[in-house]
């Protein structure tokens, strides 16, 4: 981009035009009179975005914590608070547990999720309602799902209990059991999301020509096959793009694991680097700590978006 | 699709015989789904309106009986939750408009006028759709509290207008914070929209000497309400439900400028555990507003989704 900015600014030089030609073309360009529409949203957005990271970067150098504002002097500053976040225990168990929930939450939400969409894709009587249905779950807010599923795994009275015991395995403390809870939670979210990756699958599978089909059909290819050698590889870019959203969220997921104790602690087993990073920072003050473990998160979710930017920069579809 | 009635109508002896059993376990799978997605919700809602005892003794599946029978939960989560109402509304309602405004401006800015290093620009709006709010947090406290009070600066303003009292000042920088970043997210459901305009319109325009300022009041702004319907509906639900914003910039679910969902968690709790009928009854209510738009626009909230991913 640079030696194209280059080549612009060499040609009319060139012709020697006045400085008032140019200050004209200057404020005749279409940059620069678009920028009050994109450049104010963009600087706002800019502050609130890049700013924030860089804010946030600059107290992760720092020791503040409590009551004492951040000291940014330059002695002060070091990566002190990164090496003590990765000793420390808690923030071992923290990220594994996020990396169980991304793998297991963003997998079978996927499978789920392009069950249903090839379900309804059958040609389903009312396939409008019952998406709106499958749907539904994901226009609440976690706050207000976690309350609900925090009744359906109640050890008393609970939907699931009911069930376990109907069937001979008696109550499950589901919450309460810190080898199921991270399970729990994740089955809870699954039912939660699973409408939306079928929303994309169905867009994906939508946009497929009918013909695909008939010509399988001709050739004698059974459904279940055609949907596997000719439909499914086809989904590549619904299931990239449902999965980048899907791991993003598990990185960031706070709310629904607050919502379900209502402290800063979410049930044990359950705790994550969002819900640590919060534990920190605002149940214990530990900001310059807190903010280190904000950073590594950034880095990860960067680590699921870049590559996915990339790909679809590389398809044109940016 | 590919079993759709049209394909039935020439052999139909050999296709009643093969799809029947076919149809019958695809549509059982489809009611099943429906029990999965419907029943937590379901039980909530019954449970909402039974008496503890009720809660107790009966299957929570099941509506309340007669004597089960109550709205005393209800009223109670009512009170509890309705000066939150207003400040959720209070705050959602500009947050959206403003965010919805500024998306629309922008993508206009970044698809109907063409320049070099636009794609670099894009990135950094998608960027921050993807960001994890965490790493914003602690900026974002220390900036409203210590750097920027805005919150107390405007509060004499409030004090002096009717109907609003001096801690709903509180809510100003919430609702500007919800602004800044909700600016990401619209911006790109624009773009995905102007996109698949035909360019014809603003070329023709632009032939006719027609402003960029003038093609965005008179064209692009007409054409475009469908798009804002949809991206009001998906950011006013984001808005209403987000969560940790308000649980940052608000300090606890006691104070009487919370916002819904920073209450809900702590409704109906008490040292001997959770009472689930008020707690039902609170989270039944708190999702009535988007319930409702949902209801009535699942197909833009729907579309909003897909043009997200």
């Amino acid at each position: 981009m640079a030696t194209t900015d280059k080549a612009e600014s060499a040609k009319p030089q060139a012709e020697e035009v006045g400085w008032e030609t140019k200050v004209r073309y200057f404020l005749n360009n279409d940059l620069v009179r678009s920028s009050p529409f994109w450049g104010i949203p963009f600087l706002l957005m800019g502050i609130a975005v890049y700013g924030g990271i860089g804010f946030n970067t600059a107290i992760s150098l720092t020791d503040a914590r409590g009551l004492t504002p951040p000291d940014y002097s330059l002695g002060n500053l070091d990566f002190e608070m990164y090496t003590q976040v990765l000793g420390s225990s808690a923030f071992i168990s923290a990220a594994q547990n996020n990396l169980v929930l991304l793998i297991v939450f963003t997998t079978i939400c996927l499978l789920l999720g392009l069950f249903l969409a090839i379900l309804l894709d059958q040609g389903i009587r009312y396939n409008n309602t019952v998406q709106t249905i499958y749907l539904l779950p994901m226009a609440l807010s976690f706050v207000i799902t976690a309350q609900v599923w925090l009744w359906m795994y109640n050890y008393d009275f609970g939907v699931m209990n009911i069930i376990t015991r109907a069937i001979g395995i008696g109550p499950v403390d589901w919450i309460g059991n810190p080898s199921i809870a991270l399970g729990s939670v994740i089955f809870a979210l699954i039912w939660q999301f699973s409408g939306y990756t079928m929303v994309v699958y169905l867009a994906g599978l939508r946009s497929l020509p009918d013909d695909q089909f008939e010509a399988a059909h001709v050739d004698g290819a059974s459904t279940l096959k055609t949907y596997i050698r000719i439909i499914i590889p086809q989904m590549k870019e619904a299931s990239v793009s449902a999965a980048v959203v899907l791991m993003v969220f598990a990185l960031k997921a706070f709310t629904f694991l607050y919502a379900l104790t209502g402290r800063y602690r979410p049930p044990n087993g359950t705790d994550i680097l969002a819900t640590l990073m919060v534990r920190q920072a605002f149940k214990l003050g530990k900001w310059a700590y807190s903010a280190a473990i904000a950073t590594y998160l950034l880095i990860l979710a960067l680590g699921v978006i870049a590559p996915y930017l990339y790909y679809q920069y590389r398809q044109g579809s940016l | 699709m590919a079993s759709s009635s049209s394909d039935q109508t020439f052999d139909v002896a050999s296709f009643v015989e093969d799809y029947s059993l076919y149809r019958i376990s695809q549509y059982v799978l489809v009611v099943l789904f429906i029990g999965f997605f419907l029943a937590p919700l379901e039980t909530g809602i019954m449970t909402a309106f039974k008496t503890n005892r009720a809660v107790a003794e009966t299957i929570p599946l099941m509506p309340p009986l007669a004597e089960g029978f109550t709205l005393d939960n209800m009223t109670f989560a009512l009170n509890a939750l309705s000066g939150a109402f207003f400040n959720s509304l209070f705050m959602a309602i500009p947050a959206t408009i403003g965010s919805v405004l500024f998306g629309s401006m922008a993508a206009y800015g970044l698809t109907m006028v063409d320049w070099r290093g636009q794609l670099g620009v894009l990135v950094l709006f998608l960027i921050g759709i993807f960001l994890p709010y965490q790493a914003v947090l602690v900026p974002l406290a220390r900036f409203w509290n210590n750097i920027f009070p805005l919150a107390s600066m405007v509060e004499p303003l409030f004090i002096a207008l009717p109907f609003l009292q001096g801690y709903h000042a509180n809510l100003v920088p919430l609702m500007i914070t919800h602004i800044a970043y909700g600016i990401p997210i619209c911006t790109i459901l624009f773009r995905s929209y102007y996109q698949g305009l035909p360019s014809s319109y603003v070329e023709a325009a632009k032939i006719d000497g027609a402003s960029i300022t003038k093609i965005y009041r008179r064209i692009i702004l007409p054409i475009s309400k469908p798009m804002f319907g949809v991206v009001f509906i998906y950011q006013f639900t984001q808005i209403y439900n987000e969560f940790l914003f308000a649980f940052t910039l608000i300090t606890g679910s006691d104070t009487p400028e919370a916002v819904v969902t920073l209450i809900l968690p702590a409704v109906g709790a008490s040292t001997s555990g959770v009472d689930f009928g008020i707690r039902m009854s609170a989270a039944f209510l708190a999702a009535l507003p988007t319930l409702i738009i949902y209801v009535a626009f699942a197909e833009q909230f729907a579309k909003g989704l897909r043009t997200e991913a």
